[in-house]
């Protein structure tokens, strides 16, 4: 046996005051079979500590009374600590710059690199493997968007008088209904998601989280701006959300991403800035704005996460186009954009009734929906699709916008 | 040939511990299987009936299993226990500012102890307590906690009520296990500084996985030989053994029950033969 036994001095401290985080501790440092001497003045001492060893594993001797014997009871270290950390593991590293390709499923929730015990429930995470859910952006995007968190209640100017002619305002409140109902879709879609996803890919689930969180505030500003001056919203057609249903319903990742944020939100890029040019008060041009900083972040991590599939994946833009051609199939029959959507926009743009003012509006948003497809067709190709392949399934992409 | 065992359901959990077991048993080529009773005295009487083969006992289960045996002309021994079930001792609490300072003071006093067939919280520190009056009857008032009758004492909740009794001032003292003073140190049912200890018995033993000699030998011997190799190492086992409150089976001893058997003969609760003789005990 080696030099001396460590002993441990509890002073007046029971097990009511944390007496066994300082026995832990000492134990920790000792190996099985190892002696550890207790002092300590709490007259409860020796009774707790046999039965705080006893359900440990730990052996305790208690030496006869002694006046001049200050350690009140020996520890034998048991094994059953140890024991508890055989075939443990690190679940990775801790950075996202060495990601495991496809972390096991029994790693669960533990934080990325932390030492993870043997066993445990195996976690039902489908979505499981960096190629299809890893974007290297994640990480800087995630960053960006905590950074460019606004606060509803102060970042548009609420306080602002607003007075439109009613059929301007009325306008502005079809506009903000159609956006409420398709940013509730936009918040629902990641959010399925987020409980799929393997939480090694932490930043992507921030990001998502993030990105649900800013549609929470969209959704917020969105309302506010269509009951300033009342509390009657708009219309909400049956083919505008048949349209965001399809996007609901596709339960593959990537596709629902393809659809939502390269397709959709781009769409909604050239809608927003749209909105920030005519609108016809401060408080509309601010929340549309504020939305587009948002969905832009949105668009990147779309494009970049596709971008990386693509590259690893060559049968992934045959996927990509089945997904935009059935989602067209299944809204062919549709009316596309609720009518009274297309002419609110049309006499926002106009800013009046006017017959000349109505013919200018309606080339705005005939410039509009081309600006639409032409981003369209630019993200298309930036994720490998041919120049006219791109140019067909822009075309295809819902009538609807989103 | 099934080795089949009886456990009490005292608690939900010992569905799921040994549901655990039985398919690790299985695993490892043993045909196991289970019975679960509502309390021990009937898992007692088809134990040594012949009607199970072995059984996870209480102490005072434990001690009426021989009595029947014996007058029955069976054999029952313990194979296996937790290294939990080693060496426990009872304690006797009394509130700090008490004026008791040696069980002496107890006498016309109020003791809470847990259920009647409690061995820790009631038969054995009761014993105890009157091995150190030299006076047969130190006329001690008992305010007991019958909780879980016929569970012999696995639900703590006739040693919670005990404990509460003595903070509330309905008790002098109260009796219970070492392990549930630590607990109720910890979980606050004694505020802190509340309590001090009066007495402490000497160790006892508690469960054991008593068996038959009625039961088939050689799956009786694959039993303890697999339960004895659960490794706490074992992430398979690990959270079955946490569950049950062990690290490891000990091969049984026989060595820890001589205080159980005294308080038993002393309070009359089983006769020599194993017949319930207490009064107001209905399982």
């Amino acid at each position: 046996m080696s030099g001396p036994a460590a002993t441990l001095d509890l002073e007046a401290i029971g097990f009511a005051e944390g007496a066994h985080v300082l026995l832990r501790r000492a134990l920790g440092h000792l190996r099985p079979g190892a002696r550890l001497g207790v002092r300590g003045t709490d007259p409860a001492l020796t009774v707790d500590l046999a039965a705080w060893c006893r359900a440990r594993g730990h052996r305790v001797d208690c030496p006869d009374s002694a006046p001049d014997e200050p350690v009140r009871a020996w520890v034998t270290c048991g094994h059953a600590e140890s024991d508890r950390w055989v075939g443990a593991e690190r679940a990775g590293n801790a950075g996202p710059t060495q990601l495991a390709d496809a972390p096991p499923a029994h790693w669960g929730l533990a934080a990325r690199g932390a030492l993870i015990e043997a066993g445990g429930p195996g976690a039902p995470y489908d979505l499981g493997q960096k190629e299809r859910v890893w974007a290297d952006i994640a990480p800087m995007l995630y960053a960006q968007a905590a950074a460019a968190q606004w606060d509803p209640a102060t970042a548009v100017p609420w306080g602002t008088e607003v007075e439109l002619p009613a059929e301007i305002e009325s306008a502005v409140v079809q506009v903000m209904t159609y956006l409420v109902e398709n940013e509730q879709a936009a918040l629902v879609l990641p959010a399925r998601f987020l409980a799929r996803i393997h939480p090694h890919f932490r930043e992507v689930l921030q990001l998502l989280a993030v990105q649900a969180a800013d549609e929470a505030r969209h959704i917020e500003v969105f309302t506010r701006r269509a009951t300033l001056a009342g509390n009657m919203l708009g219309t909400s057609s049956a083919g505008g959300r048949l349209s965001l249903f399809t996007l609901l319903s596709e339960p593959d990742f990537s596709l629902a991403s393809f659809l939502l944020s390269v397709l959709g939100e781009g769409s909604f890029l050239s809608l927003l800035a749209f909105l920030d040019r005519y609108a016809p008060d401060p408080v509309t041009r601010t929340v549309a704005r504020l939305a587009r900083h948002d969905e832009a972040r949105h668009v990147a991590f779309g494009v970049a996460h596709l971008e990386h599939q693509s590259a690893m994946d060559p049968g992934l833009r045959g996927r990509l186009r089945a997904a935009v051609e059935h989602r067209h199939d299944a809204l062919v029959a549709t009316a596309g954009l609720n009518e009274d959507v297309f002419d609110a926009l049309v006499v926002l743009a106009a800013g009046s009734w006017e017959p000349r003012a109505i013919a200018a509006g309606s080339q705005a948003v005939r410039q509009l929906e081309e600006d639409m497809y032409v981003g369209r067709v630019r993200r298309l190709v930036r994720l490998g699709f041919p120049a006219d392949e791109a140019a067909e399934l822009s075309a295809l992409h819902t009538r609807n916008f989103m | 040939m099934t080795l089949l065992m009886g456990a009490v359901a005292y608690d939900p959990k010992v569905v799921s511990i040994w549901t655990g077991f039985r398919s690790w048993l299985t695993r490892h080529q043993l045909s196991f299987d289970f019975v679960l009773y509502s309390n021990y005295e009937r898992q007692v009487e088809d134990l040594v009936a012949g009607r199970l083969h072995a059984a996870w006992n209480s102490p005072l289960a434990w001690e009426r299993a021989q009595r029947l045996a014996r007058s029955e002309g069976r054999r029952v021994w313990p194979l296996v226990m937790r290294d939990t079930d080693q060496d426990l001792t009872s304690v006797v609490i009394v509130r700090a500012d008490s004026s008791i300072e040696s069980p002496a003071d107890l006498a016309d006093r109020t003791v809470a102890v847990g259920a009647v067939d409690s061995p820790q919280a009631t038969l054995i520190p009761l014993s105890y307590l009157r091995s150190l009056f030299i006076t047969a009857d130190p006329d001690i008032k008992i305010l007991r906690h019958d909780i879980g009758v016929g569970l012999h004492g696995d639900h703590v909740g006739g040693e919670r009520d005990a404990a509460r009794a003595l903070i509330t001032g309905q008790a002098d003292a109260a009796c219970m296990l070492d392990a549930s003073h630590l607990l109720f140190t910890n979980d606050g049912t004694f505020p802190p500084g509340s309590v001090r200890v009066l007495a402490q018995t000497p160790p006892y033993d508690h469960c054991n996985m008593t068996v038959v000699d009625t039961a088939p030998r050689e799956p009786a011997l694959r039993f303890v030989e697999l339960l004895r190799g659960m490794s706490y190492a074992d992430p398979d086992i690990r959270p079955l053994l946490d569950l049950e409150g062990l690290r490891t089976w000990r091969p049984g001893r026989t060595t820890g029950y001589a205080q159980l058997t005294a308080a038993v003969d002393e309070g009359g609760f089983y006769d020599l033969a194993g017949g319930i003789t207490v009064q107001d005990y209905w399982p």
